[in-house]
């Protein structure tokens, strides 16, 4: 029962695939160029990320984490977690995992989602491409403006998550 | 290229830096590092799925044509919806907007289109639940779309 349970959503994938091959050949063949393209992607970089995910979760103390990016973190919370989220690490997928290990680890819900925010949005690669093809102008405004609504909305769903708990199982 | 440059090197300095200290520890990470691969495995196909499928029918020609085909508020709203659900590589994504710019799309669509295209994602949104829970998911990605909105709204009226 379980394993048909884990088996159901690749096997639906796999048959939506199959359909899609039949009725679209066209779209099938550049879907299946996509799947590659970021399977390999994903083969280099999810490796590193769970092995640097269980370093996190066997080296730094709870209250550590606490006392950088818990509630009580203040703006030094604020800027650590806009800080990790700029670096050039890779995906948005790949932060999922590293969050909820923070989450359980005390770091507050407003700062986790300034760091998804940054880690999505104002990563440092991303902004040069952005200059590049849009401009200076273009790319400076839309980074403080995407800062402010990050911030915003990572207070509106501390607030809102407090009230009605439970955000990880 | 840079990405995987930068994670491979913080990963080996903390390797290091994790045996030279405690190699039991060290281990112990490998384990829950590999309990955790496992967990995420078969929503990291589910994602592969569902990407090459949105990717494969939104090509950035068709998301072209979409957007150049209506004009003013509409066009923008289209953009923020196929930027919400699509995942297209930063390198693929300016470009294009850059090139909708130039065909006559006005600030605010193109706002639209990359500021909702970074913020919210559908796409891994199975992938955030698992981790995150629903109603993070669905919190964090809806009060995106809408300040992703509001963002292009600001764009399009400040810049020329």
């Amino acid at each position: 029962m379980n394993i048909i349970k884990k088996l159901k959503a690749p096997l639906t994938m796999t048959f939506i695939y199959l359909g899609i091959a039949f009725w679209l050949p066209d779209t099938a063949g550049k879907s299946i160029s996509v799947v590659i393209d970021y399977a390999q992607e994903m083969i280099f970089i999810i490796p590193p990320v769970f092995i640097l995910m269980g370093l996190l979760e066997v080296w730094i103390p709870k209250d550590k984490i606490q006392q950088w990016l818990g509630s009580n973190s203040g703006l030094k919370g604020i800027l650590i977690s806009f800080f990790m989220g700029t670096l050039p690490t890779g995906p948005l997928y790949v932060a999922f995992p590293l969050t909820a290990s923070l989450l359980k680890k005390g770091a507050s819900i407003t700062n986790m989602v300034i760091f998804l925010g940054s880690w999505a949005a104002l990563k440092i690669p991303q902004l040069l491409v952005e200059m590049k093809f849009l401009g200076g102008l273009f790319t400076l405004l839309r980074f403080i403006l995407t800062l402010i609504v990050i911030i915003i909305i990572g207070l509106i769903m501390e607030l809102f998550l407090k009230r009605i708990p439970d955000v990880t199982e | 290229m840079v990405t995987i440059i930068t994670i491979y090197s913080i990963l080996a300095l903390c390797l290091i830096l994790s045996f030279w200290k405690n190699k039991q520890k060290t281990l112990l990470a490998f384990k829950i590092a590999i309990k955790g691969f496992l967990k995420t495995a078969p929503s990291l196909l589910i994602i592969l799925g569902i990407v090459g499928l949105i990717l494969g029918t939104f090509t950035p020609e068709m998301i072209k044509r979409l957007i150049g085909k209506e004009a003013g508020l509409l066009a923008t709203g289209i953009a923020a919806i196929l930027g919400a659900i699509t995942l297209i590589p930063s390198l693929v994504a300016f470009p294009l907007a850059g090139s909708l710019l130039r065909s006559g799309a006005t600030i605010m669509t193109i706002a639209a289109f990359i500021t909702a295209l970074v913020m919210v994602g559908v796409v891994t949104a199975p992938m955030e639940i698992k981790f995150l829970g629903k109603k993070f998911t669905l919190l964090r990605n809806s009060l995106s779309f809408l300040g992703a909105l509001v963002i292009a709204v600001i764009m399009g009226v400040i810049l020329p």
